[in-house]
């Protein structure tokens, strides 16, 4: 099985490796996946508090080079995106983006669970 | 040094240059069916089969007579487990293994279950060994087979031969044996260790790959088998096809080989598996070696390197053949089974890598993936989302993950 030129440079210089400081009310932190599972993702996002803009995002990842890869592209889709555009990234676009195998695909879902679970986790701290 | 690297040796060999040459005459030469009882063609092979047949079960202890030749280890074992219970199901139907055998052997009992045989699958300890005593005691008035195996492929560790024939013997049951990774390897001997029943493969020590034997005792007990390839009655009943000569010769070839370097190539590949070992321990923390540490196949070597997955790993070092238990380069995404038998943990099971060392490994190329293992280890630990919470002291058993 041979991997996709994207999912090799990803993996070799993957983009926004690092985290932030959880305890900010302005990021967004999503742990998700289980080691028994062999894919752990923590991805993190700094939300702008005016614009409500993704301003930064991180991530760290415990698994496959497709995982790796994406949750990498992931970090890199979110910057720029309101916290609704982020929400309405689907799997299917990382999928083909990273030409994913159908083996990989569940890498794909792990990532837009990542993003998903960084939201719901900065918005349910913003409640007020 | 070539690279890529392989380090892959558990899993094939190359085929050295000399059973190779040994092997060309027999494909445009001297060509002949060794079952071609009426001609020069046929009488010419079937010397040079029946000699093969002499030195590889020398090399085991045992006699011409008492090797079938098969295309592997996987249908020697198919035959062993299957032909046994086959045969002698009126004494009973109950088999006892190990969960850590190879597929060749437990896939074969599982299919038996079905067909109302009983299996034990007896237990392994963290190292993968079994419990003597338990073995003892499982075997009843019905048992009419153990198979343990020689050596493990994955994880490295011998099973103790002598011991567990002693025990079968005195309670009057077949013993078989898996030693695919371990003729050529370590020292076997059928009478010694009262093996009934022996697999073996070409393709695990520098001979060609569809093809193996089967060791099947004559003399106290003798053992029978029902054939599972019928056609023609070759090899004693056992066996119908036409003998693959090529892989025969070769085969021998290759055995003969292996046996003359046996102990000076134990002592060599076990002192490389320590270098690395100890040069990926002096600057990597939580890693863990996978098997018995000391008994275990000199040539291999299983690791766990705690908080980085292994299919990634082999990604960072894309210069080396090496193999992962790792979910993610199974085709099932399961795990890998021997590893989950013993209790490491899914986690560490994803993130276990083997080594296996080889003939043609040197000094220059353990040193080489040392020190590569070591850099993308570092590397994927900074990517590492447990390896940061394990630094911060996070217990991860406590952690509640949210899994999809």
């Amino acid at each position: 099985m041979a991997y996709s030129e994207k999912v090799i440079d990803h993996y070799s210089e993957p983009r926004n490796v690092g985290s932030l400081d959880k305890s900010d009310l302005n990021v967004g932190t999503g742990l998700v996946g289980a080691p028994e599972c062999g894919d752990v993702m923590k991805l993190q996002i700094q939300v702008d508090p005016e614009t409500k803009e993704i301003v930064d995002a991180k991530f760290k990842t415990f698994g496959c080079g497709s995982a790796i890869a994406s949750s990498s592209l992931a970090t890199e889709w979110v910057k720029g995106k309101s916290i609704d555009e982020a929400m309405s990234i689907q799997n299917t676009e990382i999928v083909e983006e990273l030409s994913l195998p159908p083996v990989k695909i569940h890498c794909s879902v792990l990532a837009e669970d990542a993003i998903k679970a960084a939201i719901s986790d900065y918005k349910s701290r913003n409640e007020n | 040094m070539k690279l890529p690297i392989y380090l892959d040796y558990n899993a094939t060999t190359p085929v050295d240059p000399l059973v190779v040459e040994a092997m060309m005459p027999f494909f445009t030469e001297s060509f002949g069916n060794a079952a071609s009882r009426n001609h020069a063609f046929g009488w010419q092979v079937e010397q040079v089969v029946e000699d093969a047949r002499e030195s590889i079960g020398k090399a085991i202890g045992a006699g011409a007579k008492e090797i079938v030749f098969t295309s592997g280890a996987t249908e020697s074992d198919n035959l062993a487990v299957l032909g046994v219970a086959e045969f002698y199901q009126k004494n009973g139907k109950h088999i006892i293994t190990s969960p850590i055998e190879h597929k060749a052997v437990i896939d074969p009992c599982h299919a038996l279950e079905q067909r109302g045989y009983e299996i034990t699958f007896l237990d392994v300890d963290k190292d993968g060994c079994i419990d003597l005593k338990q073995l003892e005691e499982s075997i009843r008035e019905d048992t009419i087979l153990v198979s343990l195996m020689a050596g493990n492929n994955e994880i490295g560790t011998l099973n103790p031969l002598r011991e567990i024939g002693e025990i079968t013997r005195a309670k009057g049951v077949l013993f078989h044996t898996d030693a695919t990774q371990g003729v050529g390897k370590i020292p076997i001997d059928v009478d010694e260790m009262k093996i009934d029943l022996l697999s073996m493969s070409a393709h695990k020590i520098y001979g060609p790959k569809g093809m193996g034997a089967l060791y099947v005792r004559r003399k106290k007990p003798r053992v029978r088998l029902s054939p599972i390839m019928f056609g023609g009655g070759h090899e004693r009943g056992m066996r119908s096809g036409t003998l693959n000569v090529t892989g025969i010769v070769g085969f021998a070839k290759a055995l003969e080989l292996s046996m003359a370097e046996m102990a000076s190539e134990a002592e060599r590949l076990t002192g490389l598996r320590q270098r690395l070992f100890d040069r990926l321990s002096a600057e990597l923390d939580y890693i863990f070696l996978n098997g018995h540490p000391t008994e275990r196949l000199p040539n291999n070597l299983n690791l766990s390197f705690g908080y980085v997955e292994g299919e990634s790993l082999m990604m960072g070092v894309s210069n080396l053949a090496v193999s992962s238990g790792s979910a993610c380069t199974s085709a099932s995404l399961e795990p890998s089974y021997v590893l989950r038998a013993l209790g490491v943990g899914d986690d560490l099971a994803h993130s276990s890598i083997r080594f296996g060392m080889g003939r043609f490994t040197t000094v220059e190329e353990i040193d080489y993936t040392a020190e590569k293992m070591i850099v993308a280890v570092k590397r994927l630990r900074e990517m590492s989302p447990l390896y940061e919470m394990v630094k911060e002291g996070v217990d991860l058993s406590t952690v509640e993950w949210a899994s999809h």
